[in-house]
């Protein structure tokens, strides 16, 4: 072969090839001989290609698009070749990308589990105040005393309901 | 409480499983979990990574179950600490690999351990010996509850906890049990097995999890998808499984005495005698016999008080602590005369197997 295929783990030229259908879809899988190794490809007892394709997310119909993370500048080449992102602001950024995922790998698309309520109601008291702080400063520019001080009162409230005096 | 001290006291694997217990030796759940606005592990700058270990190492140390704990830099541990760690289950292999800024928290119990900086900004795990999966996820559940109330976690209404890989979204739960499965390995049924658990969408891996062998016919089955379902169903889905692996198992039991049991009986006697005077055993070699000896015990040709002590040999026949018992490093060839050496005097007290005493009954 001219243009030795690549491994797709690392960059070491592959020699071991592995195909699978799963879903119905094609899945190619190739490899080095380190990396086959260290995934326990040789092994057949004890390896799972399925947990290999997942973990890779080597998704054939996963272009190399353009798009890159506002947040932490991952791309989506990174994500080929890492199987990972790089924050979970990534996750709205690639959205196109993870929903199709989504499906061949779990047993639904949306979550219906544990939620963090302490660290979501966290994070609406953060908006609040944020947008609490904008009227004051906007009241304050504009010269409408009376908003500001309503404003100022309802933001010490707040922070107070928040945060009780010990 | 410091690592020296860690690996003096027995790990929660080698606690003394009632016989109830007999086929699952452990049950493990971990969660994973990252903060808001930070890049996961593999894609953070040294000094991110830093932060991040900060800010949850001082909310992990906080947490009730993790007073007086281990809390130490991956960085900080020698080679053949992180050895033991892995062998008990404590750190994973990739945590033990990594770089600058990661680091664990050890309950000084060793049934709760936190990864900090591995995949994921925080991987909780809880394990407990024997079968208790309802336990475990209560226990892992207030521990995950109680980090919250300080640590901003990533999370989407759609797609559940953030994780790096796509494969952890939504509850982000890992939930697995490590069984004994000695009479499906004999009768070949371990294949059929694992195909029948791949359809009902768990996994089953080796001893040391992904890609490792399952010598001594011990395997670990664990939950592959985390999102769609919430944790009680995956907890339930999984309960129903085990269930019928061990049904399964003690079936397969029942055929080996019936169809002969002096083969069987043969394997076990074969197993003891190599054991007490065996010079040279790798450590395949030896956790496939002591599995024997653990089977031996089940059927009721030995006490029962005597399975904690094969599940204790099943981690001191580990290359880790093997060279750890023997304060040095060893090759190889070396740890294999070793390691024969350390079950050949635990065997020389170790009671005479009574195969009148099995009858099928009792299984």
């Amino acid at each position: 072969m001219a243009n030795p295929l690549k491994c797709d783990l690392c960059e070491k030229p592959a020699t071991v090839h592995l195909t699978q259908i799963v879903s119905n879809k094609v899945h190619k899988v190739d490899l080095c001989e380190a990396c086959a190794q260290a995934k326990g490809v040789t092994d057949p007892s004890g390896f799972s290609l399925s947990d290999l394709l997942l973990k890779a997310s080597l998704n054939p119909e996963i272009g190399t698009g353009g798009a890159r993370c506002e947040s932490c500048g991952f791309t989506q080449t990174d994500f080929k070749k890492h199987g990972r992102f790089g924050c979970p602001v990534c996750y709205e950024t690639f959205k196109g990308v993870v929903e199709p995922m989504l499906e061949g790998m779990h047993k639904g698309t949306t979550h219906t589990g544990k939620v963090p309520q302490a660290a979501i109601a966290r994070k609406s008291l953060y908006e609040r105040l944020n947008k609490l702080e904008l009227d004051l400063t906007d009241a304050i520019k504009t010269e409408r005393y009376e908003d500001a001080a309503r404003t100022r009162d309802e933001i010490s409230q707040v922070k107070q309901a928040h945060n009780p005096p010990r | 409480m410091t690592i020296a001290s860690l690996i003096a006291t027995p790990s929660e694997l080698t606690d003394a499983a009632s016989s109830k217990t007999a086929i699952v030796l452990m049950t493990r759940i971990r969660l994973a979990r990252n903060l808001a606005g930070q890049p996961f592990p593999g894609w953070a700058k040294p000094a991110q990574r830093q932060k991040i270990a900060e800010i949850c190492a001082a909310a992990v140390a906080a947490a009730a179950p993790l007073k007086r704990s281990l809390n130490v830099a991956v960085a900080d541990l020698a080679e053949l600490e992180k050895q033991i760690l892995v062998e008990r289950h404590l750190i994973s292999r990739e945590l033990s690999g990594s770089k600058q800024g990661s680091c664990v928290v050890i309950s000084k119990d060793q049934t709760v351990s936190v990864m900090i900086n591995e995949e994921d900004h925080l991987r909780i795990q809880v394990m407990r010996a024997g079968f208790q999966l309802k336990k475990t996820w209560n226990v892992i559940t207030e521990l995950d509850s109680s980090l919250e109330a300080s640590l901003d976690y990533a999370f989407s209404p759609t797609l559940g906890y953030l994780t790096a890989c796509p494969t952890n979204l939504g509850t982000a739960m890992r939930a697995s049990a490590m069984m004994h499965l000695p009479a499906l390995v004999i009768s070949s049924q371990m294949e059929k097995v694992v195909r029948a658990v791949n359809q009902l969408g768990m996994v089953v891996r080796g001893l040391f999890g992904e890609g490792s062998d399952a010598s001594g016919s011990i395997f670990q089955i664990s939950n592959q998808t985390t999102l769609g379902e919430p944790e009680e169903a995956i907890l339930k889905r999984l309960n129903t499984v085990l269930q019928s692996i061990i049904e399964h198992e003690l079936n397969a039991r029942e055929k080996l005495l019936e169809a002969d049991a002096g083969k069987l009986f043969d394997k076990i006697g074969r197993a003891y005698g190599i054991l007490q005077n065996s010079h040279l055993l790798n450590s395949s070699e030896a956790m496939n016999l002591l599995s024997l000896i653990r089977l031996g015990i089940d059927l009721g040709a030995f006490p029962d008080a005597n399975r904690s002590t094969i599940d204790r040999l099943f981690i001191e026949a580990q290359p880790g602590h093997l060279q750890h018992a023997q304060k040095g490093e060893f090759d190889p060839a070396q740890r294999d005369v070793l390691r024969a050496g350390h079950l050949r005097s635990e065997f020389a007290n170790f009671v005479h197997p009574d195969f009148t005493l099995i009858n099928s009954e009792k299984i």
